[in-house]
């Protein structure tokens, strides 16, 4: 195994597993401020309790988003230092952006958020939400544009220094408004607040269904799912508009995702099936001239094949397909489960509908899954380039790193993220079971503290 | 203006910040399995639980302002070191998740783990950092094309295990002293005495690393030293009088407030005590960076070393970021007074605590 393809899997798993929890955080975090607005505006206890139960959710998920997170930073230089010599001029600036815009901006009013409710007036908690979740988008705006660059490379030149050529920034707010950077951070957004979303959903369905908490669960429910219909719907819009991008922008990735060899005009839109780059066969259900109508607005347009490239530049259409497939194919049944869940509301007949609830606990994974395969298919889909056109992935790893080192890291990572999964699963799992209501840690049964008193436990 | 001459500054800010704000936090780790009973465990805990994220975060930018003004720098640094960066960030996820995670269960066992998950974290963190800055003073083995070409074994000689501990005991001693200012009572009194130990302990290892340095890498002082040794750049052979007329002031601050440090415990007056202790911190660092400046990466051959000017970025880039670190840095100061404000006075454990 090779230093590069050691540090790709090092990359792939250190990323897929710290994308688990950022878009929990980011979609909880407008839900924290819709509930905590309401109950601020109705000042009724049953928003006090929904706020600080979905206030201790959100935060085992953010301190795992956190600590995983900076080992991505790290990695740019440890596994990929060559890459960070190219191009750290212009990537390595979104990345200090980040940290002194969201991130300082996340983890200051977070304290506020987590142990302030006691300590702060109503509407400095309340603020200090909003400046959580808008910082949580924030962080979310740097990062993407940063790997939007990677996909889109603009407003820089080629220099050479020391007979070492590298990109440098021409244009700071060209490289920040690349082509894609602003429709990609829409659509990651709109994937985070569906899976924010749908922890919220899946966690109320099972206290339906159990018959708990049903005020509680009723309500978080409800704004859940004006939530998650609206941003399903929307995402539907962004979608398009980002594959737009793509195949203006990045054709091989584009005829990837949909197994397309030959330019085409008419090219048809697969709603499944399968593609084999030997045979350069795509077999499936197919709607005719929808590619075409999709990113050209015309069904008789042309659209690039994967042909119109030499073979070394194409990236692994197979599994680009599939993991985008399944992306979209996600996205369309959360927009028909939430519309139908929508109109059973209406009806009042949502909560009593057994087998739909049960779905809805279930269904947590969907989003997740969504989010997980649409970063598989865009990163996939720019390879073998690390920087579109410019830098080759297997060009860009540490030279200085051997093979040992990585497979050191790399089992420690396993090892690592392995248990941290667990420990979470099982704390969010205790949280939920444990239910709202007041959970004061500070007196336990059965557990003393030599007769000392516990102070600070107002409003209870 | 010289911008690299500026981001050598920020990047200095920025690492000051990190030591002396994580410093406090590692250091509270560092002590906590030192306190045997669960309620002052979880007072050491939440001492630092609304501000421990915060403080990481300045490690977090350091690292992407590094990335963004000197990439050569963060490419080299950051390769040279892989294991023992791959040993911190596994360090700092189990002290993230340990503090997290502890109180959650009232099970011992299950708190005992996270307890030393929380402690062995920040103490295998303190000690690499101290490994790193020891390495950047000895000279790292870097070859003409800037790639590392020792091995994990090389970064660690008898200096830099040194310095690993120096910086492990100083931070130590600093988060001691943070904890004095948080707790009452007889913990109080406990944390005192570790405090004092910690200080003879920092004060020794103190003046042995100041030998060792001043005879295994005299170069050192070559910015202190009025032009009597040969200054490598510029900068500093213009302005040589006053550059070592600043560091021969770092150095008195230095020795003041290490000195103050014993006798504001002494009186009892914690407050100014860390504002010591966190002056301390402040001029070790600016002593390393006057050192080493105009370099950020030293190595063995110097004409490989890493410097402000053959591993920045553009000057537009440089231009550019210091736009945004001016707009930045005021709001980060910001947030951090209020939030430090916000919980100001003696820990207390409410329903929200760890």
């Amino acid at each position: 195994m090779d230093v590069a393809l050691l540090s790709r899997i090092q990359f792939a798993f250190t990323a897929s597993f710290h994308y688990i929890f950022p878009p929990f955080s980011i979609g909880m975090g407008l839900l924290l401020v819709i509930f905590e607005t309401l109950y601020i505006t109705t000042n009724k206890k049953v928003w006090e309790t929904i706020t600080r139960f979905w206030i201790k959710v959100f935060a085992a998920n953010f301190s795992v988003g956190v600590a995983t997170g900076i080992v991505l930073e790290f990695e740019f230089g440890t596994n990929w230092s060559t890459y960070a010599r190219f191009v750290g001029d212009v990537f390595g600036s979104p990345l200090a952006a980040e940290g002194i815009f969201a991130f300082f901006l996340e983890s200051g009013f977070l304290a506020i958020l987590l142990f302030g409710w006691n300590r702060v007036g109503k509407k400095t908690h309340l603020f200090s939400t909003i400046m959580v979740a808008f910082g949580s988008m924030m962080s979310a705006f740097w990062i993407v544009v940063a790997n939007s660059w990677q996909q889109t490379p603009v407003a820089y030149k080629l220099e050479t220094v020391n007979g070492i050529s590298r990109a440098v920034i021409t244009d700071f707010w060209g490289m920040v408004f690349n082509p894609s950077a602003m429709v990609r951070f829409e659509h990651v957004v709109f994937g985070a607040f569906l899976q924010g979303a749908f922890l919220v959903l899946s966690v109320s369905a099972y206290f339906i269904i159990k018959k708990q908490h049903l005020d509680f669960a009723k309500k978080s429910f409800k704004v859940a799912l004006i939530v998650a219909t609206v941003v399903s719907v929307g995402q539907l819009a962004i979608g398009h508009k980002h594959a737009e991008v793509v195949a203006e922008t990045q054709p091989a990735k584009l005829a990837a995702f949909e197994g397309l060899y030959q330019t085409t005009k008419e090219a048809p839109l697969y709603i499944m099936g399968w593609t084999d780059t030997e045979t350069q066969k795509t077999t499936g259900i197919a709607i005719p001239g929808m590619l075409s109508f999709l990113t050209h607005g015309d069904t008789q347009a042309e659209v690039k094949g994967l042909n119109e490239f030499p073979k070394s530049e194409w990236p692994k259409a197979g599994a680009v397909f599939q993991t985008y497939h399944i992306m979209v194919g996600i996205g369309m049944l959360l927009i028909g489960l939430t519309l139908l869940s929508c109109f059973l509301l209406y009806r009042g007949k949502l909560f009593s509908n057994k087998w739909l609830m049960k779905g809805y606990v279930a269904a947590v994974i969907l989003p997740i899954i969504a989010n997980q395969f649409g970063w598989f298919s865009a990163e996939m889909g720019r390879q073998p380039w690390v920087v579109y056109g410019l830098l080759k992935t297997k060009d860009a790893v540490s030279k200085s790193v051997t093979s040992p080192e990585v497979i050191t890291s790399l089992i420690m990572f396993f090892i690592v993220y392995a248990l941290l999964f667990f420990v979470w699963l099982y704390v969010l799992d205790r949280e939920i079971k444990h239910g709202p209501g007041h959970d004061d840690n500070g007196v336990e049964a059965g557990y003393s503290h030599k007769g000392k008193k516990i102070e600070g436990l107002k409003g209870l | 203006m010289d911008f690299h001459v500026v981001w050598y500054l920020l990047v200095g800010v920025l690492l000051i910040g990190y030591a002396i704000l994580d410093g406090f936090d590692l250091g509270v780790g560092a002590l906590h399995l030192f306190t045997k009973s669960d309620y002052d465990r979880r007072i050491m805990l939440n001492s630092i639980g609304p501000v421990w994220d915060g403080n990481e975060v300045w490690l977090i930018t350091a690292g992407g302002a590094l990335f963004a003004a000197f990439p050569e720098v963060y490419a080299t640094a950051f390769s040279s070191f892989y294991l023992a960066l791959m040993l911190v960030l596994c360090a700092l996820i189990f002290r993230a998740v340990s503090i997290e995670f502890r109180s959650k269960e009232e099970n011992k066992t299950w708190r005992k783990t996270w307890d030393i998950g929380f402690s062995v974290g920040s103490i295998v963190a303190a000690i690499v950092f101290g490994v790193a800055i020891g390495n950047v003073i000895m000279g790292i083995n870097l070859g003409a094309d800037k790639e590392y070409a020792g091995t994990f074994l090389d970064l660690f000689t008898p200096f830099t295990l040194m310095t690993g501990v120096f910086n492990l005991v100083m931070f130590t001693m600093h988060g001691a002293i943070y904890l004095l200012i948080k707790t009452e009572g007889e913990l109080q009194q406990q944390i005192k005495g570790y405090a004092m130990k910690a200080f003879y302990a920092f004060a020794t290892i103190f003046l042995i690393i100041t030998a060792m340095t001043l005879y295994l890498k005299p170069e050192m002082l070559a910015n202190f030293s009025f032009g009597t040794v040969a200054a490598q750049h510029p900068l500093i052979a213009n302005y040589e009088t006053a550059v070592s007329v600043f560091a021969w002031m770092v150095i008195v601050l230095n020795i003041l407030s290490i000195m103050n440090i014993p006798r504001t415990i002494t009186k009892g007056k914690y407050m100014q005590a860390f504002i010591s202790s966190a002056c301390t911190i402040a001029a070790l660092v600016m002593l390393f960076a006057l050192g080493i400046f105009p370099n950020l990466l030293v190595a063995h051959d110097a004409a490989n070393s890493i410097n402000i000017y053959n591993g920045s970025s553009s000057e537009y880039t440089l231009e550019t970021m210091f736009k945004v670190a001016i707009i930045g840095m005021p709001l980060v100061l910001v947030y951090t007074s209020l939030i430090y404000w916000t919980y100001k006075g003696k820990t207390r454990l409410d329903e929200h605590s760890y």
